[in-house]
Formats: C-alpha cells, sequence, structure tokens
C-alpha cells in the first residue's frame, strides 16, 4: 500500500499478562475504540511504527506528484490539464497533513526528508513505474488512487488520532482523483480505435504494480499482526486485494477492457474473483531501489529539495528581520 | 543557515457566523507566509471565509495526566443541566 511493510519492531505479539501496566492500559485503551492522541502515553514501538507507517504514506504522496508531473505539459486539453494540476496539488496537501501527523509523535519534518532523500526511509512501489502514456495517468487515477482508497478509508479509524483525522481529510478528497482517472479512462475507450489501445496498454503496464500495491501475502507477518492489535493497520493485505480485485473487474468490463491475468475467474462458490499472483521478486526488487524510475524519483526530489534551498532560507531572513512590526489583528 | 520553519496551526471559519476550528498545521516562516500556506492547505475547495494561524509554540495545552483534577469535578454536578430537573407534563414553555 502506501505504507508497505512497516516494521513495528516486534518479534511475536505478546498476550496482556506479559505488557506491563502502561502498557496494559495502552491496549484495553485500544481495544476499547478509544484514540491515543499524542502526549497520551504510548509503547516506544507503536511511536516508532507509526512514525516510520505514517512518513512512508507522506513520501508517497509526495513522490506521488511526480509520475503525473510527467503529463502536465502534455494534457490533451487546458481542461484535462487544470483538473490534473488541481489533482497533483491535491497530493502535495495529503504529503502536507500526513507529516503533521507524524510530526505530533515527535519527529521533524526536516528529518523526515531528510531520510526520504538518503533513501532511508521509503515510499510505496508503485511510483517507480513511468509514465509512458496520457492513458496512464487514467490508469493511475482509476487503478492507483481506487487501491489508495481501499487502503485509507479504514484508517480513518485507526487508533492513532491525527492518523485518523489526516486520512479522514484525505478521503474525502480521493474519490476526485479515482473519478477523474476513470472518465479518462472512458473518454479512451469511446474514441478511436488507437485511444482504446493506450487505454489497454495501460492497463496491462499498471494491473500488477497496483496489484502488488498491496504488499506481500501477510497472514504470516508478525508486523500485520503487530499492527492489527495496534488498530493501525485494520484488514490484511489479502483482504484488501481481493476487495480491490472484485471492486474493479467490473470496472474495467464496463470500459470494454481486459485484465492481464489468465488466472482471473469468477468463483461463484467464494463470491469472489480468482486471481494469480503478482510476480514478488519483481516487488521485492522495485522495495531494494530496482525499479524502472527509483533512482529518477529519488534524484528529481533532492534536486527539487536543493534547488530550493536559497528561497526557503531567504524566507527565513525575511521574516527574522520583520518580526516586530507583525501584530495583525484577529478577525 | 538552515533553521526549520516554525510549527503553526490553522483555524479555519466555514461560513460566517461559526466558530474557527481548528483543521492542522503547517510550517512557515512567518504569520503572512503561513495564511498564503493554510489557504493552499486546507481551503482548496471553498472550506473557508477566514483563517487564523497561531504559532503552535504559543500555544499552553492542559496534560492528559491532568485530566482527572480538571474534569471530574464538573461531572458530580448533574444539576448543571437542564435535564436534572423534571418538569410537570401540564407545564408548558419551560
Amino acid at each position: 500500500m502506501y505504507a508497505q511493510m512497516v516494521d513495528t519492531g516486534a518479534k511475536r505479539v505478546r498476550a496482556a499478562e506479559e505488557m506491563d501496566a502502561d502498557e496494559r492500559a495502552f491496549q484495553e485503551r485500544i481495544d476499547r475504540g478509544v484514540k491515543i492522541e499524542p502526549k497520551d502515553f504510548m509503547p516506544e514501538h507503536y511511536r516508532k511504527t507509526l512514525i516510520r507507517q505514517i512518513s512512508q504514506h507522506a513520501h508517497s504522496e509526495i513522490v506521488g506528484q511526480l509520475p503525473e508531473g510527467n503529463w502536465v505539459t502534455r494534457a490533451p486539453t487546458l481542461k484535462r490539464k487544470a483538473i490534473l494540476l488541481a489533482k497533483i496539488q491535491d497530493e502535495a496537501g495529503h504529503g502536507l497533513y500526513l507529516y503533521s501527523a507524524a510530526e505530533t509523535l515527535g519527529i521533524s519534518r526536516d528529518q523526515m526528508l531528510a531520510d526520504l532523500h538518503s533513501g532511508k526511509a521509503k515510499y510505496s512501489s508503485i511510483f517507480n513505474y513511468p509514465t509512458l502514456s496520457w492513458a496512464d495517468i487514467g490508469a493511475i487515477g482509476w487503478l492507483v488512487d481506487g487501491a489508495a482508497i481501499m487502503n485509507q478509508i479504514p484508517l480513518c479509524r485507526c487508533s492513532f488520532g491525527p492518523y485518523a483525522r489526516a486520512m479522514t481529510r484525505v478521503c474525502k478528497e480521493e474519490s476526485f482523483h479515482q473519478r477523474q482517472g476513470y472518465d479518462i479512462m472512458i473518454a479512451l475507450c469511446r474514441g478511436t480505435p488507437e485511444q482504446k489501445a493506450m487505454a489497454q496498454d495501460a492497463l496491462n503496464r499498471w494491473w500488477w504494480p497496483v496489484v502488488m500495491m498491496f504488499g506481500p501475502p501477510d497472514e504470516q507477518s508478525v508486523h500485520s499482526a503487530q499492527s492489527a492489535q495496534w488498530k493501525i493497520k485494520l484488514f490484511s493485505n489479502d483482504e484488501l486485494r481481493q476487495r480491490f480485485v472484485d471492486q474493479t473487474v467490473p470496472q474495467a468490463e464496463y470500459l470494454g477492457l481486459s485484465i492481464p491475468d489468465q488466472a482471473l475467474k469468477w468463483n461463484a462458490q467464494r463470491g469472489h474473483y480468482d486471481f494469480g499472483q503478482p510476480d514478488w521478486n519483481e516487488f521485492f526488487e522495485v522495495i531494494k531501489g530496482n525499479g524502472p524510475c527509483n533512482r529518477d524519483r529519488l534524484a528529481t526530489r533532492v534536486k527539487a529539495a536543493a534547488d530550493g534551498a536559497w528561497f526557503r532560507e531567504a524566507l527565513v531572513a525575511h521574516a527574522a528581520k520583520h518580526q516586530a512590526p507583525q501584530a495583525q489583528k484577529a478577525a | 543557515m538552515s533553521s526549520e520553519w516554525p510549527l503553526w496551526e490553522v483555524f479555519i471559519r466555514s461560513q460566517h457566523g461559526l466558530a474557527h476550528k481548528h483543521v492542522g498545521s503547517l510550517h512557515a516562516p512567518d504569520a503572512e507566509m503561513a495564511v498564503n500556506n493554510a489557504r493552499d492547505v486546507y481551503t482548496r475547495r471553498n472550506e473557508g471565509v477566514s483563517i487564523w494561524v497561531v504559532r503552535s509554540a504559543d500555544i499552553t495545552a492542559s496534560s492528559p495526566g491532568d485530566k482527572a483534577p480538571l474534569f471530574d469535578p464538573a461531572r458530580s454536578k448533574v444539576y448543571r443541566h437542564p435535564t436534572f430537573f423534571p418538569m410537570p407534563e401540564e407545564v408548558k414553555n419551560i
């Protein structure tokens, strides 16, 4: 997902008897559905895991602007260009909400950005794939944002207050993203045979990377179990993946596109689609930094930060100079 | 000089007649930029008619540990709520 394979520092999930009093009270509070706020007691691993998860999520929103930015100057109409700009601006906003939520846990914004730029912090594997045609912008909105929504809606109910509130804001804005993507796909699929072929090509290239976004099967993962106990992960990777496939297949059928999976078949007994496994080796390679665009994405981020440094510093100098006569009345 | 921009808390009045409500926070070098950034980050869809920004460092918050001494005294004073006083059915407009 936008946060993939988040390390919880746990070797196994501990039972209530093994926790100390503070930790037990903390877990009971989570079990009762009471939100944890920044100043409340929390186990160190919970804090660190959330910093990893929220910052990874924030980095994904920020880096996620880059594949789409590739098409701003080449959008087919002024209207599509304005819409794409608005979407990209939303992604920046989502990144900012999430950075703020992470900062309440005691990490600074500068530290998070430094970790992204050094390669220490991760972002979602999906943004390391290239956007080769305009149809990719449609496929990203429809599939990538569709998959993101699937993960983010449950997170609105997660145990950490600032994260849940940030997610609520993000979810309100995200369905615009998915719809604008599907709208691009509809336009292409109702267009010329060449345009429809572009849409099919985009689906062919994005399908498996999107299926991988949910992360590897996690039934055996101790981190997933720990995150579930802390209510910062509410459904397993496989549950969300199944839900995504079930939801997306009819949408592809409406477009008259075919999903590039030979194993895809409705299973009447289960009431779900059966589907094939993605190439998990590819996923782990992308996570390690060997995807098609990893180096380019990071280099672009680092360059943007470096090129803007003089301006950010100038603003601080300006603020320091004008600090005194800065008493505006509240409206 | 690489000092981090200070953190600001953002409050938005969503429509005239309503109070400003806390919506989140952001970094900005000064108050003017904080208002500008708040406009971009928190009001992209007509969410507001007015923005307040306050330096986070200037906010004094009660601590979770003081919850009992601060808020428990009010618990026993249920008579502060109108529903504490049952009114006879026949009596109207009260």
